[in-house]
């Protein structure tokens, strides 16, 4: 067993862990953040997507132990309080998830999308990046519309905030 | 509340839990002092097991049981079975092997059940799996359906002689023979319907738990039918009696059929819970989701299909080989012939049609139903000939397509189904506008200009589902009645509970059930909570599959909320002291007519609760209903889908230009989830048609095992889609829906192939349409071009 200290939405945590735990079992299993799905076990899917010092992950590819002091976003950590990421709420107005199981990794895959292509994002974009989630219910359609939507209302907040 | 009400696109109640990440799935819970099962499986297609060594595996560390198929055995636990009992053409019963959850004996394909480990840790059990030692004595493997019944193939299973399950048929032979005979053309197609895995999202899990206090078992599992399980696993595997076993399916992500059926792993659970002591927990790795749950398709089929002078269809023949793996799945048995021959007729008027099926034993997953189930194998038959049969005759597809249209309704076709209603014409119109048909000429030459082949293609679908009416395919073979149920418990304060046998896992009940209890009772669908997935809490069901939640669950709804506005009636005249004959439900309210008296509904349920102000021996207190609905007639959606693509020669890539769906449902509870029910099918049918491939060795390896060797549709694979609906609203149930849950999925194979036959200027290319098979087509028709 070693010891990991890290911050997971927020909040510090640290536990006694075996060397070989997976990020996402670490997260699903000693944080109970059940959020985050295990879809697949060749790192395919995405969802288990979340966001490791600002950036996404497959946290079924990811050690927990090299996450030692690491900042880990899950889908339980987006929304602040009742309010939700603008993200989310695009995922629900554009009916963008259907059995919801591939849901928090499209909605962590899509934040991440517009932290590094901004907010003018072309449809083409938004399906290449999509590449590293798959959804079976909803032929993606939806899923771009939230995505562009999601997109815009984030610059809006970030514009707001300034 | 028509804002809220029936033709609303309401957003989704459910969507707050899965887009903050507190969905409930099966995984997710976990029981105090759970163990983990692990499963050991067959790593040969077909084997008789000489001999089980577990006594490594059982003084592994953590572990608490080592069982194989003489435990289950032993215990009386019956074999996994099914459900639909087809006839042959001589009369005699399907013939099927035994399917034991574990093997007993013998193993008939890769990832078959051998042995089970449950122990204190996950790792701890896949440990001791791998200890588990069996001697194998191998026999070949029986891979392609086409030659399964082959003489001197390996016998699958001693009861199936020749590999043989039966060999079925539909239809006037005789008729359909003299109808070929005088035939002015006769187009002929050599088809192969892909074997496909189903994939839903999330993975099959289970947890068993036993409580020896109360001697009650509850089984957590991923299930579209958890009353179905229940049945299953209490009449005909023996697990415990129905009222000794709760079976919850809690959130589930995504079925496509796959969820439907009983399978070996979640009788494991509950079996051994009660055998260690301790609630177990199995989840699929997505490897034994590719192994181990049933796949869709494989199908072998020679179809023809006869003409007159004029283009008017005079019959239609095909002969199909079903693949349907190494044992019968829980309805394996009818998916290639009920659910397949009877839509044999599309949306034509096609006087005499014969099909004959064999279903055949192979030492592969077995195959049940997937998203569509039947009617994609039967649609891809169809659309294939009445495309290639109008080019081979010089004529356009949409208008051949029109002129063999069913144009007036009822119409009985020559296979079992009855259309109520339908419009044909009116989809092909609007899909042709959308789809500017008019200007395919002109893009194609601007297409050409660039090097490129562009294409368009049609499919005039016709789909059978709202599945069904329990006299009909009781006579057909069907061992359930396929009713639903609803119950609609009103507390005193107005707010409502809806319990109904249907079960979502991902179709939204919880918003268009509210949506129909508010257009119903006038309540706001936020005071409505749609409870499912729990046998405990609802009393019975059939569950959801075969687009049939709408029709057969939410007409149950319609027919309990009607027992509420009576009942609620009853107690209104009883407080506003007016006849009961004269008092009127309108829009939430009671109102005696004449009068100026009026009761909310909310004021009704209260005092239908408080009983104060009736008599008891008239009226009993309480407003709670239920409602067994069972159809009277399968629901007959249809649609226009046009494809069009542009083939790159260099490449063989395919880009999907442009998707035009025209698709009549009925009347629409929520159009945006219809929508998206559309766009998810869509997606699965293009899958199928250029990604999707299921491929054995020919020692029976599945080569396509995982995410990394076999294709799913993703963003990037896909365009937009452009969706319409044309509306007949369907006559045979109380709200007129028609069921919208495959229509993709069954529309979109043919169309996408269409497309791009007529890019590449010949009939031949085999599903998936992959970009070598593509440009490879496209090199044989440069030369065929050059040569000429």
């Amino acid at each position: 067993m070693i010891k990991l200290s890290l911050t997971v939405n927020g909040r510090r945590v640290t536990a006694d862990i075996d060397p070989r735990t997976l990020l996402v079992d670490f997260l699903r299993s000693n944080l109970r953040l059940t959020g985050t799905h295990v879809g697949c076990d060749t790192s395919q899917c995405g969802a288990c997507t979340v966001h490791l010092n600002g950036q996404s992950v497959k946290s079924c590819a990811v050690l927990a132990a090299s996450c030692e002091g690491a900042e880990v976003v899950t889908i339980e950590g987006l929304a602040t309080g009742t309010t939700l990421h603008p993200m989310q709420e695009a995922f629900r107005e554009h009916h963008a998830l259907q059995c919801g199981f591939c849901t928090p990794g499209m909605i962590m895959a899509g934040v991440d999308i517009v932290n590094r292509h901004g907010a003018k994002l072309d449809e083409a974009t938004i399906r290449k990046e999509l590449e590293g989630n798959l959804c079976r219910c909803t032929g993606y359609h939806n899923i771009v519309r939230a995505i562009e939507t999601g997109a815009a209302a984030m610059a809006g907040a970030k514009v707001a905030a300034e | 509340m028509t804002d809220q009400g029936i033709g609303a696109s309401v957003k989704r109640k459910e969507d707050l839990r899965f887009i903050t990440g507190k969905g409930q799935y099966v995984d997710d819970i976990n029981r105090h002092g759970q163990a983990y099962a692990v499963f050991a499986r067959s790593p040969v297609a077909h084997a008789t097991i000489n001999n089980i060594d577990v006594s490594e595996a059982l003084a592994s560390p953590g572990v608490l049981g080592v069982y194989t198929g003489a435990d289950l055995a032993a215990d009386k636990i019956g074999g996994l079975i099914c459900g639909w009992m087809i006839h042959s053409k001589d009369g005699s019963p399907m013939k099927a092997g035994a399917h034991p959850a574990l093997a007993q004996g013998k193993v008939r394909y890769v990832g078959d059940h051998v042995a089970v480990v449950i122990a204190e840790t996950l790792d701890q059990a896949k440990d001791a799996a791998g200890l588990i030692q069996v001697d194998y004595g191998e026999l070949p493997a029986v891979v392609d359906v086409a030659s399964a019944q082959a003489a001197g193939k390996a016998q699958i299973h001693d009861e199936a002689p020749g590999n043989t399950v039966y060999q079925w048929h539909l239809g006037d032979k005789d008729a359909v023979d003299a109808a070929f005979s005088k035939a002015a053309h006769v187009t002929k197609l050599d088809i192969v319907n892909n074997r496909l895995v189903p994939n839903a999202m999330e993975p099959r899990a289970a947890i068993g738990d036993y409580d020896a206090g109360q001697d009650q078992f509850t089984l957590y599992t991923t299930s579209q039918n958890p009353h179905v399980a229940r049945l299953v696993l209490s009449a005909f595997i023996g697990i415990a009696p129905e009222n000794k076993l709760r079976v919850i399916a809690p959130d589930v992500g995504g079925g496509f059929g796959s969820k439907i059926f009983i399978y070996a792993e979640e009788t494991v659970c509950i079996w051994a819970a009660k055998k260690v002591g301790r609630p177990v927990k199995w989840v699929a790795e997505r490897t034994e989701a590719f192994l181990a749950d049933a796949h869709g398709r494989d199908h072998v089929t020679t179809a023809e299909l006869a003409m007159d002078v004029s283009g008017k269809i005079l019959a239609l023949r095909a002969s199909t080989k079903a693949n349907l793996g190494a044992y019968l799945s829980t309805f394996a048995s009818s998916v290639p012939t009920y659910l397949y021959a009877p839509l044999l007729s599309g949306q034509y008027d096609i006087p005499a049609i014969y099909c004959e099926v064999d279903g055949v034993y192979t030492t592969t997953t077995p195959v049940d139903a997937y998203r569509g189930a039947g009617r994609p194998e039967a649609t891809f038959v169809v659309e294939r000939l009445i495309e290639v049969a109008a080019r081979e005759t010089g004529r356009d597809p949409a208008e051949f397509r029109r002129m063999n249209f069913i144009k007036s309704f009822p119409h009985q076709t020559p296979v079992i189904m009855a259309y109520d209603a339908g419009n044909y014409g009116a989809s092909l119109d609007k899909a042709l506008e959308m789809a500017d048909y008019k200007g395919l000429a002109a893009r194609k030459a601007e297409s050409a200009k660039k090097g490129k082949l562009r294409g368009l293609g049609f499919s005039a679908y016709i789909e059978a589902c709202g599945i069904a009416p329990s006299r009909a395919v009781g006579s057909l073979g069907a061992g359930v009645g396929l009713w639903e149920s609803a119950e609609i418990r009103v507390n005193p304060v107005g707010t409502i509970e809806v319990l109904t046998g249907s079960h979502s896992h991902g179709q939204g009940h919880e918003t268009t059930f509210a949506q129909v209890i508010a257009s119903k009772l006038g309540v706001p669908i936020e005071q409505v909570s749609i409870v499912h997935g729990d046998t405990d809490k609802v009393q019975m069901g059939m569950g959801t599959y075969g687009s049939r939640s709408g029709a057969v669950g939410a007409s149950a709804i319609v027919k309990a909320s009607e027992k509420i506005i009576a009942k609620g009636k009853r107690v209104a005249a009883a407080c506003m002291e007016v006849p009961e004959d004269s008092v009127d439900f309108e829009n939430g309210e009671f109102l005696g007519r004449g009068t100026n008296k009026k009761m909310t509904f909310g004021e009704v349920a209260l005092q239908a609760y408080v009983a104060h102000k009736f008599d008891p021996e008239v009226i009993e207190p309480g407003l709670k209903e239920g409602s067994f609905y069972d159809p009277k007639n399968f629901t007959f959606p249809s649609g226009v889908h046009i494809a069009e693509i542009e083939i790159d020669p260099e490449t063989g890539h395919t880009r999907i230009d442009r998707w035009t769906a025209v698709d009549d449902f009925g009347i629409l509870i929520n159009p945006m989830i219809v929508e998206g029910q559309v766009h998810g099918g869509i997606a699965q049918g293009v899958g199928q048609a250029m990604l999707e491939h299921t491929v054995y060795d020919e020692n029976g390896q599945l080569i396509t095992g995982s995410f990394m060797d076999y294709t799913m549709p993703r963003a990037d694979d896909l365009p937009s889609y452009n969706v319409a609906m044309t509306t007949t609203p369907c006559p045979s149930n109380p709200l007129g829906v028609k069921g919208c849950g495959e229509a993709g999925a069954i529309a979109a194979p043919p169309a996408l192939i269409n497309a791009i036959t007529d890019a590449l200027g010949h009939e031949d290319i085999a599903m998936p349409a992959t970009p070598q098979a593509v440009w490879r087509a496209a090199q044989k028709s440069a030369r065929k071009m050059a040569a000429e």
